[in-house]
């Protein structure tokens, strides 16, 4: 935890209520969000119990399952759900706009510019805390392997049409998640954790109802109160009164609750299947249908709360203006979006149970690059995260005292100003440490050379608190190629900029091998192994039959 | 065969062995494990020299630029006319400017340029970057154990055969994002370089050098029972070849008593009242600063196998290490107020394959509140504790075992990861129970 941030969390004791993190908010949000709140079975890995879904806070398309172990319901919950899901999803598909690419041509291995279409907005998924995108991507697993009857008419327990292809996009949406930054599948503890910081324990921070009560707490009552009562109270009937945020239930709701109503069901159940006559069967269908409506009914009462605590969240963070660069990570997942259409559009297979050794290589790097840009990106859209990296010594704000023309020594010189600085803040510079400045946009480099020597004293390296110290750049690009600087690219005496020791771009990484290409020390090619390179369906186990 | 092998005979027969297997035998790859100090650099030039004698073209993989350079020089050393390549980055300033002094160094950006010497040198980083050349016939990988799995990914294309050098007790490399999802496949990306190739690959062949030629006799059983529990080495000097002492004598403070009873007995181990502190404790970074700066002011002098008479501890063979950047920062700017110049300062990661006469080393537990996996890494600790020839002093406030034994290892358990022994735990036990042996309190 960074010191800016233990300062924050301090000072939300102190003060009883959250405090910034953030100015701006760092983290795209589409104006038509589709929020889901999932519920599982306890006991049951996998088991969906219910969920509320849908664009609309007022109104949630509730799905319930009222005998979770029994698959054919599950199915008729999953068929259910992609039919939430999958129009939403497929709405955002189906708009795109014309954009380039730039591929490696497989002929020459030159690279060139293809053009393709880009999704112009892509659908973006919320769920309320990040056991909620642990378990859609728990849901993605189960389904993409699942064979339709279209798949295989001899299938023995065929899913419904469209369940496969749900799940290939929820994998897609969880893996996406895994990437610093992007804004396809968010958690709203996550977004809401990332723009406040409460006067708890970043455990506790992962609880909806007890964050939002630090960040919002109800007149008059600290947030720490109002935390306790989200966490811990309970009702006369001894049920809480903000329920978890799922997947998980409470356990005193199962088994106050849920347990004797899923029993009710499951008695009317058997004695339809034992009515002897029409007139009898009527009856305990409607008994039947009861019990159903009992167990809905307790399933929206405890998912509710969170659903609206969802939108609350979501409107808090609709209040901060959205930071520049945020537009540019959601243009990378509209790229990803589009991608995964593409590849779905085109009949490939699910994706792999595990990454071959490639793809995880390839995942990671990309993801290193990601989580360096978003914090280099954070920095720069927002003086308050830049603020935390100042007082890490990662960034200083200094006036320009003194510009110096110099140039480099070579047959050509090019110019290389050297530039005093002055500034209170303590950078950790080391010989030649690169530091860099935003200059219309784009990161300039500089170069530390030394610290000017104070008259007096002659302290040369830190010095001591809060004195302001003098130190020289030698700026290094960026200045056109002619002998003499372009105009505007060298700072000016009276210039106060901020410095960064952290560059403001990444550079990508080298390019791996292909994966038919794996070199022995990481096994070779994939797919010599036995199931080859198309993944077969998961087998059916004792525990899919009830 | 005796018991006990003379250290330089039972070293250089691992040696031969590994030369053996290298220069004739039939395995693509072969492993050797080299606790701290065990001569890995000068068994990666002397292999080198003699894959360029058999006339075998032979790339070089090392970890880091300055590993690189320092490779080079080396090289010339011992072979002043070998042809030797420095492939390098396109970067301003890429490598060493001493090898502008080396003749039979040629230096470039582009490997085609360097194509056809006998010896072709570069980072990890920089060889993932060369495409469609004719790949090597040898390779040898230097701090193979810090390197990660997709950079051998990168970089095993280029190569027919390698020879894997590296310290299987230092940090393991890391990566900046969560990799768990990838944790037990056995190419895990963040795993290291020598996990992935000996999962694949488990018949190679696996040395160990088994003498350290840096660590002290006082240090080699600490540090081979705290991190190489299962393949224990030993010091190739004895008790009393090594000796340290001061031309002033103690004025009777904290510092200067710690200093003589690591003088004394290799170790010492000054320790500051109980407190929970933020990261850069100023008083214990203050204290860091005093017995450095006393250190030098006191002349401390030290005798080794590599010369009877009194050698002066300067600046330059003192080293302070720390677990974060920000506290070796801090180091700094205390020594420069005391007007110390010239000791590196430095995070475990960096004091990497590094060595010096005396190091102090600001314990990574010391004032913390919890015990953190990253606060844990036994590599972290082992590399703090395994950079001396003489003496190493520790800095740590009171109430480490007592945090050691509220904070149990709590890491998820991944299936398929082969737990690492020993953990960060037990070896931190182990090595705070010796140093309680040469414990000195603060006494500013």
């Amino acid at each position: 935890m960074s010191l800016i941030t233990t300062l924050a969390r301090l000072e939300a004791v102190d003060s009883g209520r959250a405090q910034p993190l953030a100015t701006v908010r760092h983290r795209h949000l589409t104006d038509r969000p589709l929020v889901l709140v999932p519920l599982t079975t306890a006991g049951e890995a996998g088991a969906p119990l219910g969920a509320l879904v849908g664009t609309d806070r007022a109104a949630p398309r509730l799905i319930t399952v009222a005998q979770p172990r029994d698959r054919d319901l599950r199915f008729a919950f999953l068929a259910e759900l992609a039919e939430a899901v999958l129009p939403h999803i497929e709405s955002y598909a189906d708009a795109g706009e014309p954009a380039e690419r730039n591929e490696t041509d497989p002929g020459t291995g030159k690279k060139v510019k293809v053009e393709v279409e880009l999704c112009t907005d892509a659908a973006q998924l919320i769920v309320p805390s990040r056991a909620g995108i642990d378990f859609v991507r728990l849901l993605g697993r189960s389904m993409r392997f699942r064979r339709t009857v279209e798949d295989d008419p001899d299938t023995p327990y065929p899913a419904p049409a469209r369940v496969p292809l749900l799940g290939r996009w929820l994998t897609h949406y969880g893996e996406r998640a895994r990437v610093p930054g992007s804004s396809l599948l968010l958690a709203a503890t996550d977004l809401l954790n990332r723009h406040w910081a409460t006067g708890q324990s970043s455990l506790e921070d992962q609880h909806l109802g007890a964050l939002l009560a630090w960040i919002d707490p109800p007149e008059g009552e600290p947030g720490s109160a109002a935390a306790l009562r989200a966490e811990a109270g309970r009702d006369r009937a001894g049920q809480l009164f903000c329920p978890p945020a799922g997947p998980a239930t409470d356990p005193a709701f199962d088994n106050r609750l849920l347990a004797p109503a899923i029993e009710r069901y499951d008695r009317a159940r058997t004695a339809l299947a034992t009515a002897e006559d029409g007139l009898a069967a009527d009856a305990r269908l409607g008994e039947l249908s009861g019990a159903e409506r009992e167990i809905r009914s307790l399933l929206a009462g405890v998912l509710r709360p969170t659903w609206d605590a969802v939108w609350r969240g979501l409107d808090l963070l609709a209040e901060l203006p959205e930071g520049a660069r945020a537009e540019d990570r959601w243009t990378r997942d509209r790229w990803s979006f589009t991608g995964h259409r593409d590849r779905v559009r085109a009949g490939e297979p699910p994706q792999p149970r595990r990454d071959d050794a490639v793809t995880a290589a390839q995942k990671l790097a990309s993801r290193e690059t990601a989580q360096a840009q978003l914090e280099a990106q954070e920095a720069l859209d927002d003086p308050l995260v830049l603020a935390g990296r100042r007082l890490a010594g990662e960034a200083f704000v200094g006036v320009v005292t003194d510009v110096e023309m110099a140039y480099s020594e070579s047959k050509r010189p090019s110019p290389r100003p050297l530039v005093t600085v002055r500034t209170d803040e303590r950078p950790h510079l080391g010989e030649r440490t690169k530091v860099y400045r935003s200059l219309d946009g784009k990161p300039q480099t500089a170069e530390f050379v030394a610290y000017v020597p104070e008259e007096s004293e002659g302290v040369l390296d830190g010095g001591s608190a809060d004195e302001e110290i003098l130190l020289v750049l030698r700026i290094t690009d960026r200045m056109g190629r002619g002998k003499e600087p372009a105009p505007g690219s060298v700072p000016e005496p009276g210039d106060r900029f901020a410095w960064t020791l952290f560059e403001h771009d990444q550079r990508g990484g080298p390019k791996l091998p292909d994966p038919e290409d794996t070199p022995w020390t990481h096994g070779g090619p994939p797919g010599a192994a036995a199931d080859g390179p198309a993944e077969k369906p998961d087998p059916v186990t004792a525990e899919d039959l009830l | 065969m005796t018991a006990v092998l003379d250290p330089g005979a039972a070293a250089a027969r691992a040696t031969d062995a590994i030369l053996g297997d290298t220069l004739r035998g039939t395995a693509r790859g072969i492993v050797v494990d080299s606790p701290p100090g065990a001569g890995k650099s000068t068994l990666v030039v002397r292999a080198a020299l003699e894959l360029a004698a058999a006339g075998r073209p032979l790339m070089v993989v090392a970890q880091t630029n300055s590993q690189v350079d320092d490779l080079v020089v080396r090289l010339a050393e011992k072979a002043p006319d070998l042809p030797v390549g420095r492939l390098h980055s396109s970067d301003s300033d890429p490598y060493d400017k001493v090898l502008d002094g080396l003749d039979n160094v040629r230096k470039s950006a582009k490997a085609a340029d360097l194509a056809g010497l006998d010896i072709v040198i570069s980072t990890a980083a920089k060889w993932a970057h060369v495409k469609n050349v004719e790949p090597w016939g040898h390779a040898i990988v230097d701090e193979a154990y810090q390197m990660r799995s997709d950079a051998l990914l990168a970089v095993a294309g280029l190569f027919e055969r390698a020879l894997f050098v590296g310290d299987p007790g230092q940090l393991d490399p890391f990566s900046i994002v969560g990799a768990d999802q990838w944790a037990g496949l056995s190419y895990d990306p963040s795993a290291s370089a020598v996990s992935t190739l000996l999962a694949h690959n488990p018949e190679l062949p696996q040395h160990r050098l088994p003498v350290s030629w840096r660590l002290p006799a006082s240090a080699a059983p600490l540090v081979s029972d705290a991190f190489y529990p299962f393949t224990p080495f030993r010091s190739g000097t004895d008790h009393g070849d090594r000796r340290m002492s001061f031309g002033v004598p103690s004025d009777g403070s904290g510092p200067d008593r710690v200093l003589d009873e690591a003088a004394e007995s290799g170790w010492g181990l000054l320790e500051l009242p109980a407190r929970h502190t933020p990261r850069t404790d100023p008083e214990a970074v203050r204290a860091v600063a005093l017995v450095v700066s006393r250190l030098l002011d006191r002349g401390g002098a030290a005798t080794s196998e590599r010369s009877p008479a009194p050698v002066p501890v300067t600046a330059d063979r003192v080293a302070v290490g720390t677990a974060h950047r920000d506290q070796a920062a801090a180091v700094r700017a205390a020594l420069t107020e005391l007007g110390v110049t010239g000791v590196a300062v430095d995070t475990a990661n960096r004091l990497q394959g590094r060595e010096f006469d005396v190091t102090v080393i600001l314990h990574p537990l010391s004032g913390r509140p919890d015990a953190t996996a990253f606060h844990l890494e036994t590599g972290r600790l082992c590399v703090l504790a395994s950079r001396h020839r003489h003496a190493c002093v520790v800095v740590c406030r009171e109430g480490v075992a007592d945090l050691l034994d509220e904070h149990p290892s709590t890491e998820p358990v991944q299936l398929g990861v082969t737990v690492k022994f020993p953990d960060g735990w037990e070896a931190n036990h182990a090595v705070l129970a010796h140093l309680r042996e040469h414990r000195v309190p603060w006494r500013p």
